[in-house]
């Protein structure tokens, strides 16, 4: 039950549904499309950015809070830790404990190497955990790799790095049959096909999903075998620097205990770096869908020891966020709520866009309607949305359809009182997802730092400047395989004395430029004290 | 008139007093008292299982469980977090398993001393039957308990309140394993394109694809058509 203010407008949508299911909103043409994303998407506002000024990419703009870290001294006390006796030692260190982490830890482990995966706080605990749509793979007859690798390059805006794109694609049928083997229980039909659906962008149902619980399912999945396997984990241990020998080459990590604060050296042949995106920044003060650990971490590490950033610039904003109640504030709605028919809906009753434009398109449509006098909606704490109309769901598919297909989803509202398949939805754009990251090529190694490896959302360049549902949980399987592969069969020399030498010259150059009065890696974010609306 | 401020309530957390605004949820509102979190909070979203809390309310004797993210913080509520518990793991090779009954007991012995109590069930964040899904694992109805588990986030609030010492999630987690692995159709359209990728089959497409400037794929993106 809606209070008075949204009541209203909730009828309103009910009573414009018969003749909405009747009505097909026209897709954006190419040029409508630009014009709305130069409007309105957040990425195009002068306020949200600025050049960083020291490191590689000096000159390039980014989010202010991405900025502010990048322009930050070391969190670690440079003179406090003895890089002499490395308390742990690996041929392979994985740095994160999420999907991407678990595969390289597993991939790398079956090609014979000694892992080490150390992660800032349990393993499984990420992003890819709350993943609900899905995961695409061309697998079906009328599908192909090369038909999945043009939705994905036009969904990128054709900026994608074309042989990232390729590698994704291709391993995708691999990925999908590789879960199936470790007993991943995707939703199929009785003679074995997995269902699939359409995503925002995609011109083939590509998407696949176990229920709505989908990256939960892989990572649990995949958490269990890490166990199995007797991969050695370390758990609420957070790396603080990266270990670089004479010639620049990685060789371990500084990492501290989060509990006793105590600092320990790990070193390896090889380091793979999985620590996710930076959705906990609030990049221009939205709320955020992610984990409470996705502070930019590997980002700051890697750019020290050398690493070149691509893409950050462009920030993904899932369109559906919930906009009510407040509790949920900034939370996903999974993009299969319209891939089974809901539509958007303004608070007259009226669709503004097709519902499965590409997400940066939709966000954008949503932001301009709630610009427009009478057509957004507001609540009682002031935010904006608009309706998500969740019951057109059970009149398309019949009853119970919601509570069957999303009921992730449905029990979330239901634990507010609100009654999803009976009741649309208010929903606002939310940060999901850092489109770009590191560079790094086809193997998952960072061309710039030998012995350097990356995987999952803290790599850039696969999904250029927009990623299309579903090509994450996908991305963090193909690169976290590839660089476990490529990590643990790597053929350089062992890595020479371990220095700090680059972090101590980071600091300098941020003290030149007038900079560093923050440290980072940040960690965690900080909710201490704060209101409500706040996080 | 002016605005009603924010009512206010006490929450007691590990035994000591606060007052925060009515409303909020339990992890907001230890992290509006002061507490910065590094066990006890995860995805914030009700997906990980991380944030397990046991509470009770004045004048109720009952303990009751919630996920700190997802619960609402009532008026004097005594509440302390579970963000780890010692439940054993069992290690196996899932290949070598057989989708039985004598798996699952041989991996978690202690599954025939379920009482049927049904504390399980009443302590699941998730709402579900955990007691029916543990009591189909007991009769071998592996795709059964894999079915009715699966939802779940592995939070550990039902092993922390049984009284048989079971270890429910894992039981379903090893059951979705076994289902998934063994008993569920095979996808043979998944092996067949595995195949084709391997044999090559798509990489002459593929060549001519990436080798395409931004313009020509422009072109082709724009004019793709959608399946229905």
């Amino acid at each position: 039950m809606y209070p008075d203010e949204l009541r209203e407008s909730a009828l309103r949508v009910a009573a414009s549904r018969e003749r909405r299911l009747k009505e097909k909103h026209p897709r954006l043409a190419p040029e409508e499309k630009d014009a709305l994303l130069r409007g309105f998407h957040p990425d195009f506002r002068e306020d949200t950015q600025r050049p960083v000024t020291v490191g590689p990419n000096s000159g390039d703009r980014m989010p202010h809070e991405l900025v502010d870290l990048l322009e930050a001294r070391s969190r670690l006390d440079l003179d406090a830790v003895s890089l002499d006796r490395p308390a742990l030692e690996a041929d392979v260190l994985i740095i994160g404990g999420g999907g991407a982490g678990a595969a390289a830890a597993l991939t790398a482990q079956a090609e014979g190497a000694r892992v080490l995966l150390v992660t800032k706080l349990r393993l499984g605990d990420a992003n890819t955990m709350m993943a609900q749509g899905g995961i695409q793979a061309a697998i079906s007859p009328v599908d192909s790799p090369a038909t999945h690798y043009l939705d994905v390059m036009g969904g990128g805006g054709y900026t994608n790095d074309p042989a990232l794109v390729r590698a994704l694609v291709s391993d995708a049928p691999a990925v999908i049959a590789w879960l199936e083997e470790l007993g991943c229980m995707f939703s199929k039909q009785p003679d074995g096909t997995l269902m699939a659906i359409h995503g925002g962008g995609t011109s083939r149902k590509r998407m696949h999903f176990a229920r709505d619980y989908t990256g939960a399912e892989i990572m649990r999945t995949l958490r269990d075998e890490v166990l199995n396997r007797e991969v050695p984990v370390v758990e609420f241990c957070p790396a603080l620097e990266l270990l670089l020998d004479g010639h620049g080459r990685c060789g371990g990590a500084v990492l501290q205990n989060f509990e006793t604060g105590s600092l320990l050296v790990a070193r390896a042949r090889t380091v793979i770096l999985a620590t996710g995106g930076f959705g906990r920044l609030h990049v221009s003060g939205f709320p955020t869908t992610n984990h409470y650990g996705a502070t930019a971490d590997g980002l700051v590490m890697a750019y020290r020891a050398g690493a070149e950033l691509c893409f950050l610039d462009a920030t993904q904003f899932h369109p559906t966020g919930v906009a009510y109640p407040e509790q949920l504030l900034g939370q996903l709605v999974t993009e299969k709520v319209r891939g089974v028919g809901a539509q958007l809906v303004n608070g007259e009753g009226e669709q503004f866009v097709f519902p499965l434009e590409t997400r940066d398109a939709v966000s954008a449509a949503v932001i301009r309607e709630c610009g427009l006098p009478g057509k957004g909606v507001a609540t009682p704490t002031g935010q904006r949305g608009i309706w998500l109309d969740s019951p057109m769901i059970e009149s398309i598919h019949g009853p119970g359809t919601v509570r069957r297909e999303l009921p992730a989803m449905f029990r979330q509202y239901e634990r507010f009182g609100i009654d999803m398949s009976a009741e649309p939805i208010l929903i606002y754009p939310t940060l999901h997802y850092q489109n770009g990251g590191i560079r790094m090529d086809p193997s998952g190694n960072c061309p710039r730092v030998p012995g350097l490896y990356i995987a999952g959302e803290a790599a850039g360049g696969i999904h250029g400047r927009n990623r299309l549902m579903g090509n994450s949980l996908l991305d963090i399987l193909v690169f976290g395989r590839r660089a476990g592969r490529h990590a643990a069969a790597s053929a350089l020399p062992a890595p020479g004395r371990l220095t700090l030498e680059h972090v101590r010259r980071h600091n300098r150059e941020v003290e030149k430029a007038g900079k560093g009065g923050r440290l980072a890696p940040m960690l965690l974010p900080d909710y201490v004290g704060r209101e409500p609306s706040a996080s | 008139m002016t605005q009603p401020g924010p009512e206010f309530i006490v929450v007691h957390i590990l035994g000591k007093a606060y007052r925060v605004p009515a409303g909020l949820t339990i992890l907001r509102a230890m992290e509006h008292a002061g507490y910065r979190l590094v066990r006890g909070v995860g995805c914030r979203g009700g997906f990980c299982g991380a944030c397990g809390t046991l509470y009770r309310t004045r004048n109720d004797y009952r303990i009751k469980v919630g996920l700190a993210c997802q619960t609402v913080a009532e008026h004097d509520m005594y509440l302390t977090q579970l963000p780890f518990y010692p439940a054993s793991k069992a290690r196996y090779d899932l290949d070598g398993l057989a989708p039985s009954l004598a798996t699952l007991v041989r991996l978690h012995p202690e599954l025939p001393r379920c009482l049927g109590c049904n504390t399980c069930t009443r302590s699941c964040p998730q709402g579900l039957d955990v007691m029916d899904y543990m009591a189909r694992a007991m009769r071998g109805d592996i795709a059964g308990a894999a079915d009715l588990s699966f939802d779940c986030i592995m939070c550990g609030l039902c092993a922390s309140r049984c009284p048989a010492e079971q270890t429910q999630y894992n039981v379903a987690l090893l059951a979705r394993r076994l289902y998934g692995r063994h008993l569920a159709p095979k996808a043979d359209h998944l092996a067949r394109r595995v195949g084709e990728v391997a044999a090559g089959q798509f990489d002459a497409e593929l060549d001519r694809m990436t080798g395409l400037d931004a313009k020509a794929l422009k072109g082709l993106y724009d004019a793709r058509d959608i399946e229905a």
